[in-house]
């Protein structure tokens, strides 16, 4: 392989291109946790008649890094009779669940530099989709643990209510997505980008599976309505009470980096990922940049969900234990089954017609 | 060696480490939690030599069914009913001497066998080409619902009815305690 005249070996290519993929992904990740959160105290104060931070530096931009200043200098404490090991490593899977899920979302379409084609995600795996989901099944044990290994009744009252939530709403989370593999036919999440391009959107034809994966997803990101593993009012802090400086940190950035991917997920697979909705308006689409497939058009879907998700944080009240397990048991998990059912119909539909008219007989 | 098989080896070498070591911890964790966290551990690095293996479908299962949603269960029953060390008693030596004459049984049998030449790599039909121009997801789904359709069905048939059986277990008689649930 030839790259500005020197013949380098493509394996060492691929290998440089790689890692610095993951650097840049993680460093432009964290720096969307902080100023998403900084948006979302913003948000939330506007919508409970309050200013928010508005005094480290110009509006409060710099209210992020006193924060990240702030909890590096706290006092670190472990309780006496804590599991010391686990007490430290649950942060820590937290927040590396959450890096990892984004490594299978195409956030661009492909760039050439150099003669190099350089892929805008981190891996293409055939399973992705399903890639993420496992990613998330994992993330349960950080707030599991965490609980546990606090050894204090609140921590652990908060863990049981996440494992039992968690565990609840991935079912739904996972059958909200079949109908899109069904029409896809594939797993791969830039598959699923390349036939909505030709298609049109997903969120049409899977208008339910969409409000079904969003609503999912905000209990798996245990965000208000959903928050009850952390509940303020009645148990602190829920499972997180005993952790302080950067392993509180820690929790709060997987919190805010979980909702990123989510969000990042529901654009990429109801929400045509990085495709421009101007591409098949006549006149429009003759904008440059703006009717372009890029990044912005990504970066913009998934900051909208997230807006969205913080309206509802505003808006909703908790729900109560049992509702919150009827909700997705009784009404969640049939709607999902239904959905497959509907678009098992809609696939089938062709081929149903050709057995009815005599043309095809089954084996 | 070129690169690709050299990250290769490292990889399977450091989850082949990973996995021993973790179902070391699984036996040898006084805390169970600790120990149920070790099997987690075994469970990731399968998933990772599954990967090696060009079997993504499978890796990912592993991940979602075994460390996701089983030992989830098992660590919520561990919390709930939280024993303490204490409780569950000490290793007796009787106990150790078993252990240790079944480990070292186990150890020649499996050494005898690989070292004996008869375990073949078996090829079946579908090799690494093939898999590349296939989605794991279609061959499996296309096996699953034509060859393998009756054991598939067993299969669901045997978890409905475990289904149904813990319900019936856990469900209280009627007027014996106030519902919770509301």
């Amino acid at each position: 392989m030839n790259i500005l005249g020197i013949s380098v070996d493509p394996a060492i290519v691929k290998f440089i291109i790689l890692v610095v993929q993951c650097i840049v992904w993680i460093v432009a990740l964290l720096t969307t946790f902080a100023y998403i959160q900084l948006v979302e105290r913003w948000t939330i104060a506007r919508i409970q008649v309050r200013i928010g931070p508005n005094r480290t530096g110009p509006r409060g931009l710099l209210q992020p890094l006193a924060d990240a200043i702030k909890a590096l200098f706290k006092e670190e404490l472990v309780p006496t009779n804590a599991d010391k090991l686990v007490f430290v490593l649950a942060p820590m899977i937290s927040v590396s669940c959450a890096l990892l899920a984004f490594a299978v979302i195409p956030v661009a379409p492909p760039i050439n530099l150099f003669g190099v084609e350089i892929p805008m995600q981190i891996a293409d795996v055939d399973v992705g989709v399903l890639y993420i989901l496992a990613i998330g099944s994992v993330s349960v044990y950080g707030t599991v643990l965490a609980g546990w290994s606090s050894n204090n009744k609140y921590s652990l009252l908060g863990s049981l209510r996440a494992a039992a939530q968690l565990i609840s709403y991935e079912v739904t989370l996972g059958l909200a997505l079949v109908g899109v593999f069904m029409l896809t036919s594939t797993l791969s999440l830039n598959g699923i980008v390349d036939y909505q391009k030709n298609f049109g959107w997903l969120i049409a034809p899977q208008i339910i599976g969409f409000f079904l994966y969003v609503i999912a997803s905000i209990a798996e990101t245990n965000r208000l309505p959903f928050d009850l593993p952390e509940a303020e009012t009645e148990l602190i802090a829920g499972y997180y009470t005993e952790y302080s400086s950067i392993k509180f940190a820690f929790f709060f950035m997987a919190e805010y980096i979980n909702i990123i991917t989510v969000c990042a997920v529901t654009t990429t697979l109801f929400l045509g990922g990085f495709l421009s909705p101007l591409s098949g308006i006549p006149f429009l689409r003759d904008i440059p940049i703006l009717a372009w497939d890029g990044i912005w058009w990504f970066a913009l879907k998934v900051f909208v969900l997230i807006f969205i998700f913080m309206w509802i944080r505003g808006t909703f009240p908790r729900l109560r234990y049992d509702q919150l397990m009827n909700f997705t048991w009784k009404a969640m998990l049939p709607a999902a089954l239904l959905n497959i059912l509907i678009t098992a119909g809609i696939v089938l539909y062709p081929e149903i017609l050709r057995l009815l008219n005599g043309q095809v007989t089954l084996r | 060696m070129d690169l690709g098989s050299l990250t290769e080896s490292i990889v399977f070498y450091l989850f082949a480490a990973i996995a021993v070591l973790g179902a070391l911890g699984v036996v040898m964790a006084r805390s169970p939690v600790r120990s149920a966290l070790s099997l987690a551990s075994v469970f990731i690095s399968l998933a990772a030599m599954y990967v090696l293996l060009n079997a993504g479908f499978l890796a990912v299962a592993q991940i979602m069914i075994y460390a996701g949603a089983v030992l989830i269960l098992f660590l919520f029953v561990i919390m709930v009913l939280n024993p303490r060390v204490d409780v569950l008693g000490a290793r007796t030596g009787t106990q150790t001497l078993i252990a240790i004459a079944f480990t070292v049984a186990l150890a020649v049998l499996i050494i005898a066998t690989v070292s004996s030449g008869q375990i073949a790599p078996a090829t079946g039909k579908f090799t690494p080409e093939v898999l590349a121009d296939f989605q794991h997801v279609e061959i499996i789904g296309a096996l699953l619902f034509s060859e393998f359709l009756l054991p598939f069905e067993i299969a669901s048939m045997l978890l409905l009815v475990a289904i149904v059986g813990a319900m019936t277990l856990a469900r209280r008689e009627k007027g014996a305690h106030k519902n919770i649930e509301g």
